[in-house]
C-alpha cells in the first residue's frame, strides 16, 4: 500500500530566503509522525504547503493517491486533510460548539435556499453538525465550554477547541502545529493522551510539529527533522536523539 | 483626430494633475501612520481655499455688489494670504486628529473611518451654514494670461499650480528622508510600537503628519479655487474621492506615488475628456480598479505578506 | 418552510392592515417617513449580509440600487406606457410590477456578483474603494445612456399596483409592497443568519484562512454575500423608484452608500436588530431636524447635528447601539425580572 501523504521535493522560497528545501516525506496511514526542528527551522512553512495555504516554489504534494500540488486549502479539507495553526486562528465571536460545528460544515450538504427557508434537510443538517460538535468537544474534554465564546477560552482550551474543530471535518490526517505550546507539564500529558486517542480511536493520522522533545519522543513513531529548511535527519525517536547532526542543530557546533 | 487639443487636453491634465497630487499626499501620509482613509482631509482643502478668500474679502479685493471689477491682490499679500491659511489648515488638521482620531486610536478599524467620514459632514455641512451654500467668486490672485506654443495654450495660472506643486512635493520628500522629524515620521509608519520603544514621541509625530498633509492640502484649494474660479462648501467631495484613488494608484505611504498618481490620474482624465467629458469622470475608478486588481499595493507601494 | 410560508402570509396581510391604516388616518408626512424608513430597512438588512455577516467593507450599495431602480422603473415604464414621454401616471398592473421587481433584483445580483468576483481578493479598505469606485462607475455609466433619460433620468414611473379593496385609499399602496419586501427581507435574513451558512459567512469574517482550511469556499461565500445584499439594494432601487415616480442617476452618489454604511455602524455592525434601528434613526432624524433648520434660516444645520451624533456615538459607543446583539425574546425575557431562566447547554 502506498503512503497516505508524500511530499516529494518540495521547495519554497520567500525572495530570497529559501525556508524549505527539497522537503521529502511519505506518512503511512495511521502513524504518528512527527516533524521538528529549531526556530525558524521551515516546519509552519511545511504544513502551509500540505495544506495549500502555500503554492510550492517546486516540488509536489501527493495525499490519498491524489496529486494535490497548488490546490486551494478548502478542496485539500474536502479530501481529508485537516490543521490547526501555531498562532491560534479561532472564530472568536463564536462559541466553542458552533466553532466546531463551523468545521463539520464542510461535509453538510445544503445549498442557500435550504438556509434562507428553513427547510427540513436544514434542520436536520444543524441537528447533525451539532451532535458531531458535542462529541468532539467530549471528546476534548471540553464539554463544560460549549456555551462559551472561543475568545473567553483559556489559553490550553482554545488549542485544543483548535483540534476539535479540525476533527469535525472528518479528516483522514491532522496536521498539529504546536499544540502542547504553552501549556503546563501536566496538560501537556493530558494532550499526549489525546493525541494518541484521535489515532487509536478516531483512526486518524497524525502529523505533529512541537519543541517539548519528551512529548515527540514519547509519542511519535517516526521524526523527520528540519533546520535551515533542509531536512537533516528522518527515522526512529531512539535513531533521532542520537543523531550526531541532529544534536548539532539543537546544541550548536560543539567546540574541540 | 486633432492632436493640438489633444496635447492641450494632456497639458491641462498635468496640472489638474499637480492639484490631485498635493491633496493626495495628505492622504497618503496620514494612512501611512495611521492606517485610515481621513475622509476630512479634502475637507482641509475646502477650508484652504475659505482661509485665503476671507482676508481678501475684508481687504476689499473682492468686486463689490454694484459688479465692480475685482481688484488684484498685490503679490506680497498673496504669499500672506497663502502661509496664512496654510498656517490655519495645519490647525485644523492637527485639532481633528487630536479631537477625534486620537480618542479612538484602539477601537480597531471601523470606528475611525466613521468618525473621519463624521468630521467630513462636520466641516462640509458646518461650511454650509458658516459660508452659505451659493459658490463664491475668488479673489484674482495672479492676472489670467496665456502663452501660445504651437497652438497649444499655458495658462499662467497652470505653470504656477505645476511650479508650485513640484517646489512643494519636492521639499516634502527632503524633509521626510533627510531629517530627524522625517526620519522619525518614517519609523512611525513602520511600527509604531518600534518607534516608541527608540524613543520617538508617536503623538507628535502623527499631529505633525496631519499638519504637513493639511497645509499641503491648503495650497492645493488655493490653487484650484485661483483656477476655477469659484468655490464652494462642497467641492472637497470630488477632490477628496479623485485624491484619495491618486494615493492608492501611486502606492498609499509613499510620497512619490502620491506625485506619480495625481498626475497618471490628472493627465488620463484629460485625455478621454477628449472624446467625452461625463466618461472622464469614470477615468479615476476604472484605473483605481485596475491597479487594485493587478498590483494592489499601488505603483510603488510595497506589499508584505501575512505570515501564518 | 411550512411553517415560514404561514409567517409570510401573516406578515402580508400585516403589511395590508398597515397600509390601509397608514392610508385613512395618517397624514401624508408620516406615511412618507415610515415609507422611507421602510426602503432604508430594505438597504441596510441587506448590507448586513455583506458588511456585517460576511465582514466584507462595501461602500458601493448605492451602485446595486441604482441598477435595481433603473432596470425596474424602464421595464415597468414600457410595460405600462409602451414609451418614455411625459404624461399622466397611471397604475403599473400586479403581474408586471411583479415582473419589474423580480428583474430589478436579479440584474442588480447579476452586478453584485460581477463586482465581487473579482474584489474579493482585496480586503478592508482597498475593497471599500473599490466597491466605491465600481459604484461610481455605474452612476457615470447611467448619465451617459440616453435611452433612460441621461442626467435627468427617468421620470413618470407609473404608481405600485392597486390591491383588492384599495380603490379609495387615496395615500396608494406603497406602504404595503415596501412593507412586504422589509418582512421578506428581515424574515429571509434571520433564517440566514441562523443558518450554517450564515455561521461559515462569519467565519470567513472572523478568520479567512482558518476558514478556508475548514472546508469554507470563502471567495463563494463572499460572493454569495454580495449577491444576496445587491438583490435586495435592486428590490429596494425598484421601489425607490416606483415611489418617487422619477429616479435621476445622481440620486445614487457615494453619499448615499456611506449613508447605509452608516446606518449599520449606528445599530452595531452584523446585528440585524442594529440594522434596522440604524436605519429608522438615520432616516428620520434629518427629517425632523429640517423644520429646525428652516426656522432657524440655516442650511445645513440638519447634517451638522446628524454628523455631531454620529461623532459622538463613535467616541462613546464605537460598537454601535446593539453591538452584535440581537433583540429576541430571549434577550426580551432576561431584560424583564424574574422572566425565562437561562438554560445552560
Ligand atoms: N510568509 C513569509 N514570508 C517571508 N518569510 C517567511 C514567511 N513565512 C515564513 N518565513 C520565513 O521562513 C522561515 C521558516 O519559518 P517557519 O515559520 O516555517 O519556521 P518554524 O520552523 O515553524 O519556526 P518556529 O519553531 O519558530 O515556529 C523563517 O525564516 C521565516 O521568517
Ligand atoms: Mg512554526
Amino acid at each position: 500500500m502506498s503512503a497516505l501523504l508524500a511530499a516529494d521535493q518540495l521547495t519554497m522560497r520567500f525572495g530570497g530566503l529559501t525556508a524549505v528545501k527539497e522537503f521529502s516525506c511519505a506518512i503511512e496511514s495511521g502513524e504518528l509522525f512527527g516533524l521538528i526542528g529549531p526556530n525558524g527551522a521551515g516546519k509552519t512553512t511545511v504544513f502551509n504547503l500540505l495544506t495549500g495555504v502555500y503554492r510550492p516554489s517546486s516540488g509536489t504534494v501527493t495525499f490519498a493517491q491524489s496529486d494535490i500540488t497548488g490546490q486551494p486549502p478548502p478542496s485539500i479539507a474536502a479530501r481529508g486533510m485537516s490543521r490547526t495553526f501555531q498562532n491560534i486562528r479561532l472564530f472568536d465571536e463564536l462559541s466553542a460548539l458552533e466553532n466546531v460545528m463551523a468545521g463539520a460544515h464542510l461535509r453538510g450538504n445544503i445549498n442557500l435556499f435550504d438556509a434562507l427557508l428553513r427547510t427540513g434537510r436544514h434542520a436536520r443538517e444543524e441537528k447533525r453538525q451539532r451532535d458531531w460538535a458535542y462529541k468532539l468537544l467530549a471528546f476534548m474534554g471540553l464539554e463544560e465550554r460549549a456555551g462559551l465564546a472561543a475568545k473567553h477560552l483559556p489559553y490550553g482550551d482554545r488549542r485544543k477547541l483548535e483540534i476539535a474543530r479540525a476533527l469535525a471535518t472528518e479528516p483522514k490526517l491532522i496536521c498539529l502545529d504546536e499544540p502542547a505550546a504553552g501549556m503546563n507539564p501536566s496538560e501537556k500529558q493530558g494532550l499526549a493522551q489525546l493525541i494518541r486517542r484521535i489515532r487509536d480511536q478516531l483512526h486518524v493520522t497524525v502529523l505533529l510539529i512541537e519543541h517539548d522533545m519528551q512529548l515527540v519522543m514519547g509519542l511519535c513513531e517516526r521524526i523527520v527533522v528540519l533546520d535551515h529548511g533542509e531536512t537533516i535527519a528522518c527515522g526512529k525517536p531512539r535513531d533521532i536523539q542520537s543523531d550526531a547532526r541532529v544534536i548539532e542543530a539543537y546544541l550548536g557546533v560543539a567546540d574541540g | 483626430m486633432d492632436f493640438t487639443q489633444l496635447l492641450q487636453n494632456m497639458t491641462n491634465g498635468v496640472a489638474k494633475g499637480s492639484c490631485y497630487a498635493l491633496v493626495a499626499v495628505g492622504y497618503t501620509m496620514v494612512y501611512g501612520v495611521l492606517q485610515l482613509i481621513n475622509f476630512a482631509h479634502s475637507d482641509v482643502y475646502m477650508l484652504g481655499a475659505y482661509f485665503a478668500y476671507w482676508p481678501a474679502k475684508w481687504m476689499g479685493y473682492l468686486p463689490d455688489e454694484k459688479g465692480g471689477r475685482a481688484q488684484d491682490v498685490p503679490l506680497a499679500l498673496v504669499g500672506l494670504f497663502v502661509v496664512g491659511s496654510m498656517a490655519a489648515c495645519a490647525a485644523v488638521g492637527a485639532l481633528i486628529e487630536r479631537a477625534a482620531y486620537r480618542p479612538l486610536r484602539h477601537s480597531g478599524r471601523l470606528a475611525p473611518l466613521i468618525t473621519a467620514i463624521g468630521v467630513s459632514l462636520l466641516l462640509e455641512y458646518g461650511g454650509q451654514m458658516v459660508f452659505g451654500t451659493e459658490p463664491r467668486l475668488f479673489p484674482t490672485f495672479v492676472e489670467a494670461q496665456s502663452y501660445d506654443v504651437a497652438g497649444v495654450k499655458f495658462a499662467n495660472t497652470s505653470i504656477i499650480i505645476v511650479v508650485t506643486a513640484a517646489v512643494l512635493m519636492g521639499a516634502l520628500t527632503l524633509f521626510v528622508n533627510h531629517t530627524r522629524q522625517g526620519r522619525a515620521l518614517r519609523a512611525v509608519s513602520h511600527s509604531f510600537n518600534n518607534a516608541r520603544l527608540m524613543g520617538i514621541n508617536v503623538n507628535a509625530t502623527i499631529t505633525m503628519t496631519f499638519m504637513l498633509g493639511s497645509s499641503l492640502a491648503a495650497v492645493g484649494g488655493i490653487l484650484v479655487a485661483m483656477d476655477q474660479p469659484t468655490i464652494t462648501p462642497l467641492m472637497g467631495l470630488r477632490m477628496g474621492l479623485k485624491a484619495f484613488v491618486a494615493a492608492v494608484l501611486g502606492g498609499i505611504g509613499s510620497i512619490p506615488g502620491a506625485a506619480l498618481g495625481g498626475l497618471l490620474l490628472g493627465v488620463s482624465e484629460s485625455v478621454v475628456a477628449y472624446w467625452s467629458t461625463t466618461y472622464s469622470e469614470a477615468v479615476a475608478f476604472l484605473i483605481l480598479i485596475g491597479v487594485l486588481l493587478v498590483r494592489p499595493a499601488g505603483i510603488l507601494g510595497s506589499s508584505a505578506r501575512e505570515k501564518v | 418552510m411550512a411553517r415560514n410560508l404561514l409567517v409570510m402570509l401573516g406578515l402580508l396581510a400585516g403589511c395590508y392592515g398597515f397600509n390601509f391604516v397608514m392610508a385613512e388616518f395618517i397624514e401624508v408626512v408620516y406615511v412618507d417617513y415610515i415609507n422611507l424608513c421602510g426602503l432604508a430597512i430594505i438597504l441596510a438588512v441587506g448590507l448586513n449580509v455583506i458588511n456585517g455577516l460576511a465582514g466584507q467593507f462595501s461602500l458601493g450599495h448605492a451602485g446595486f440600487m441604482s441598477v435595481g431602480a433603473f432596470a425596474g422603473a424602464y421595464a415597468s415604464i414600457m410595460l405600462t406606457y409602451g414609451v418614455i414621454e411625459s404624461g399622466p401616471l397611471s397604475f403599473v398592473s400586479m403581474g408586471s410590477f411583479l415582473l419589474c421587481l423580480a428583474l430589478s433584483g436579479l440584474s442588480a445580483a447579476a452586478v453584485g456578483a460581477l463586482v465581487g468576483a473579482p474584489t474579493l481578493r482585496l480586503k478592508g479598505d482597498y475593497l471599500a474603494i473599490a466597491t466605491l469606485g465600481f459604484a461610481e462607475i455605474t452612476r457615470i455609466v447611467l448619465t451617459a445612456q440616453d435611452a433612460i433619460g441621461g442626467p435627468t433620468g427617468l421620470k413618470r414611473i407609473p404608481k405600485m399596483p392597486l390591491l383588492p379593496g384599495s380603490e379609495k385609499w387615496d395615500g396608494g399602496t406603497s406602504t404595503f409592497w415596501i412593507y412586504a419586501f422589509v418582512c421578506l427581507v428581515i424574515l429571509l435574513s434571520v433564517n440566514l443568519q441562523r443558518s450554517t451558512f450564515g455561521r461559515a459567512l462569519i467565519c470567513v469574517r472572523e478568520n479567512e484562512l482558518a476558514a478556508e482550511t475548514m472546508g469554507v469556499r470563502a471567495s463563494r461565500m463572499k460572493i454569495m454575500a454580495f449577491v444576496y445584499g445587491a438583490f435586495f439594494a435592486g428590490i429596494a432601487g425598484c421601489l425607490y423608484a416606483h415611489y418617487q415616480h422619477s429616479v435621476r442617476p445622481d440620486d445614487f452618489t457615494t453619499v448615499r452608500s456611506i449613508e447605509v454604511v452608516v446606518m449599520l455602524v449606528l445599530g452595531g455592525l452584523g446585528s440585524l436588530t442594529g440594522a434596522v434601528v440604524g436605519a429608522v434613526i438615520v432616516t428620520l432624524l434629518p427629517q425632523f431636524l429640517r423644520p429646525l433648520e428652516e426656522s432657524l434660516g440655516l442650511s445645513g444645520l440638519s447634517m451638522v447635528v446628524y454628523a455631531a451624533l454620529l461623532l459622538l456615538m463613535m467616541l462613546f459607543r464605537p460598537q454601535g447601539i446593539f453591538g452584535q446583539r440581537e433583540l429576541s425574546l430571549k434577550l426580551l425575557r432576561r431584560l424583564v425580572p424574574g422572566g425565562g431562566k437561562e438554560s445552560r447547554p
